[in-house]
């Protein structure tokens, strides 16, 4: 039986995007952005990567999905490339002192999503999606977040920040104000200012916390300090994994949920405007995640507490909950990789693309398309 | 009364046949309404779906992997991906991703192993559970052509033909020796059996666990057992009233035949050895240095020993199976002691089913089962006991012999 029927949307992008691959003649496809757009096809002889597989047949050049399918962003109510931009401002008023309140209503719910193509999981989300909506204020405001429990679950919602023990989202503490664990069916509003300026993050903080955190129950909480920052290309990346057999270890890492997705759809930037990347580790069971970008080096502000970075490099380390801020620009055009540098966790979903600059007009392979030229490409679903 | 009674029978007017096709009937119908009203009263099912898969066969081709599944678990398994040492691959399927209850998908996965590593592989399905396979040394799977099967055969020759050939070249001195040790002899044979039959167990135990459970895993083994004593046995009877007939009653179980049926037990281990050994070299497993080809020919050269006791001769000579045994006969016995090394690795090598493997495995220690209750009696004293001194002496030489030389190979 083929499975491909049931992805139809990918198997007609795919086939739009196919050009057949005549013997001895490597052909590499380019496809397009989200939308479908015409796809770029370039043929290859001997060059680079692919001249040590021409005439191959679906050879290994990667680690990748199966060929053949692809999430379906749609079923599970968020896409990794509009998720990256997507920053969640909140409504405001301003109170009768004149300060002013930034509120948002976070819903905890029992949603299975599709993970990596055809592998389904029971998720635990906040409003439906993982990693939960990017909250985002500005330092100093007061914040409100009506949290309403509807998972069958009990649940919290931690914050980091600086805030009193009341309004912390820890079971045992702050029940006596009716907070504390928030029961199925029951809500709670967290109310604490907006302290200190940086990156953070927010997770449910129900026992057992391994297992709560792990279902999706995170999500980025951005800081800006009250100059703000210079104008940038902004996205959150929120690094995470999935223990999809629940062995206490992850079988799919990605950037924001789905692993490869950025392979896929290149994260598409303008050459020499600052990018700048809130980078949050929220995976579960490793110790440690790490960030790497190719052929660019970024500045550093280790939890975005500071506005002088503290380091010009290529490559950092996070442990469980840490994050950062990076920013930097790219000078060239073409498709630079992104990836954690622990290649185990590379290779099993945790990489990405920029594309800088429109390939079209670039006289340089696409290397997002060649990267993945088996699966993406015009003989991908041959074996 | 009870012929009255049987007489009244046929008044029915139903046939015996028909009234035992009745209840057959019955129980089509019921199970054809109890599938069409979809199980009625049993509700739904209750917890997630159950999947297994298992992993029967693995061959490596240059740049791909290829996994032969079987699902042995009560609900269709779909696969969804697959990663090799911890990266997710590009694989396709011949016969699909989704695989219904007993059914079988091969997977064919890209990947650019590499001559003597290990890798771990990991199907991770629709519902996120995961199913391990293991390739512990990579090497390219042969080719099932001439030269492959020419290699196979001269593997079967080496370990199983020239060794019990060669075993039984201590014919002349076995029926030299004083008539006092042919008990012990004999007791040497019993502890050899004895010893290949819990090994061939242990090893059919081993390899059905890694068979789809479904297919009755390690109860192969021990229903092959258990159906080959009982053949054997219906054999012997059938074989002894011919031969009674033919020589007249009174004749002892003759040095021939108890031979014939040794040679047919160590033949039949012999196919397990050669399943073994045929599918450990065709997964790569198996270095055949020669030290293995040595370690196997000791080994089986006691096999040949162990064909040639019985040939002893009666206490008299000369009134049992009358005369010396032809060339010819003695050829045959070692043939069939040694050939199935020859069959079993084919087998082994070309189409390996863990399944089959372990059936085969009981069916050799069923056969070594019976030939052991066979020739047992041969190891009487002239008291007529069975355990004596020197029959217990020869039992534990001839376990320990096997013991001491096993330890040359170890498939």
């Amino acid at each position: 039986m083929d499975q491909n029927r049931r992805f139809s949307r990918r198997a007609l992008l795919g086939a739009a995007a196919t050009v057949p691959a005549a013997a001895g003649l490597h052909s590499l496809v380019t496809r397009g952005g989200l939308g479908g757009e015409p796809a770029l096809a370039e043929s290859h002889a001997g060059t680079g990567a692919a001249a040590g597989h021409a005439g191959a047949h679906d050879r290994f050049a990667h680690a990748t999905f199966a060929p053949g399918r692809t999430v379906n962003h749609r079923a599970n109510g968020f896409e990794p490339s509009e998720l990256l931009r997507d920053f969640d401002w909140g409504k405001t008023r301003r109170l009768a002192s004149g300060r002013l309140l930034r509120e948002w209503t976070l819903i905890a719910q029992d949603k299975e999503i599709e993970v990596a193509p055809g592998v389904k999981y029971e998720a635990w989300t906040y409003n439906g999606r993982v990693p939960g909506p990017t909250l985002r204020a500005r330092e100093g405001e007061k914040l409100r977040i009506n949290f309403v429990n509807s998972s069958d679950h009990p649940h919290t919602i931690h914050f980091h920040g600086i805030h009193p023990a009341a309004m912390d989202g820890m079971p045992g503490v702050g029940e006596r104000q009716g907070g504390g664990q928030i029961e199925p069916g029951e809500s709670f509003a967290y109310e604490f200012d907006a302290e200190p300026f940086g990156l953070h993050l927010y997770h449910c903080h129900t026992a057992p916390l391994a297992a709560h955190i792990a279902r999706g129950l995170y999500g980025a909480f951005i800081v800006d300090p009250k100059r703000g920052r210079p104008e940038a290309d902004e996205m959150v990346m929120v690094m995470n994994g999935f223990d999809t057999n629940f062995d206490l270890s992850n079988e799919i890492y990605a950037v924001n949920s789905i692993g490869f997705h950025y392979v896929n759809e290149p994260i598409r930037v303008k050459r020499d405007e600052l990018v700048r990347i809130y980078l949050v580790n929220a995976l579960e069971f490793d110790p440690l995640n790490s960030f790497h970008v190719h052929a660019n080096f970024f500045q550093h502000y280790p939890t975005g507490t500071s506005l002088e970075p503290s380091e010009f490099t290529d490559t950092i380390v996070q442990g469980q909950g840490q994050r950062s801020i990076l920013e930097l620009k790219f000078p060239f055009d073409g498709d630079y990789m992104f990836h954690a540098h622990v290649s185990e966790f590379a290779e099993l979903g945790w990489t990405g693309f920029f594309r800088v600059g429109d390939p079209s007009l670039l006289g340089s392979t696409a290397a997002a398309a060649a990267y993945c030229k088996l699966p993406w490409g015009g003989n991908g679903g041959a074996v | 009364m009870e012929a009255a009674a049987r007489a009244e029978q046929p008044r029915g007017g139903l046939p015996a046949w028909a009234l035992g096709a009745i209840p057959l009937a019955l129980i089509a119908a019921a199970i054809g309404a109890f599938a069409l009203l979809g199980g009625p009263g049993l509700g739904e099912r209750s917890g997630p779906p159950v999947e297994e898969l298992s992993v029967e066969r693995t061959v490596l081709r240059p740049g791909t992997i290829e996994l032969t599944l079987r699902n042995d678990g009560p609900d269709p398994v779909e696969v969804a991906q697959v990663a090799v040492n911890d990266a997710f691959v590009p694989f396709g399927t011949e016969g699909g991703r989704e695989v219904g209850r007993l059914g079988s998908t091969v997977l064919r996965v890209s990947y650019p192993w590499i001559e003597g590593e290990a890798y771990e592989i990991f199907i991770l399905t629709s519902s996120g559970g995961t199913v391990d396979a293991e390739v512990p040394v990579a090497a390219e799977t042969p080719a099932a052509d001439l030269d492959f099967y020419g290699l196979m055969a001269l593997l079967g020759i080496y370990v199983g033909v020239i060794p019990v050939g060669l075993g039984m070249l201590w014919l002349p001195f076995v029926r030299r020796i004083d008539a006092r040790w042919i008990g012990a002899l004999i007791a040497f044979t019993v502890g050899l059996l004895a010893f290949l039959g819990i090994d061939a167990g242990l090893e059919g135990l081993e390899i059905a666990g890694e068979a789809p459970a479904a297919f009755g895993g390690s109860a192969l083994v021990f229903a092959g057992a258990l159906s080959a004593y009982l053949l054997l046995a219906a054999a012997d009877t059938h074989l002894r009233r011919r031969r009674e007939a033919a020589v007249g009653a009174g004749t002892a179980a003759g040095g021939l035949y108890l031979a014939l049926l040794v040679a047919l037990g160590i033949g039949l281990h012999n196919l397990g050895e050669g399943l073994a050994i045929g599918s450990a070299y065709a997964s790569g497993a198996l270095a055949l240095g020669a030290f293995l080809v040595v370690g196997f020919a000791l080994h089986n050269t006691t096999e040949g020993l162990a064909i040639v006791a019985p040939l002893r001769g009666g206490n008299g000579g000369g009134a049992d199976m009358g005369v010396r045994p032809l060339l010819g006969r003695l050829i045959g016995l070692g043939l069939l002691a040694g050939a199935p090394a020859v069959l079993g690795a084919w087998i082994g090598a070309a189409a390996f089913d863990p399944s089959l493997a372990a059936l085969l495995f009981g069916v050799g220690v069923g056969a070594i089962a019976r030939v052991i209750v066979q020739i047992a009696p041969s190891m009487r004293d002239g008291d007529g006991r069975l355990l004596h001194p020197l029959s217990v002496a020869g039992m534990i030489a001839g376990i320990a012999v096997l013991y001491a030389t096993g330890l040359l190979v170890s498939v």
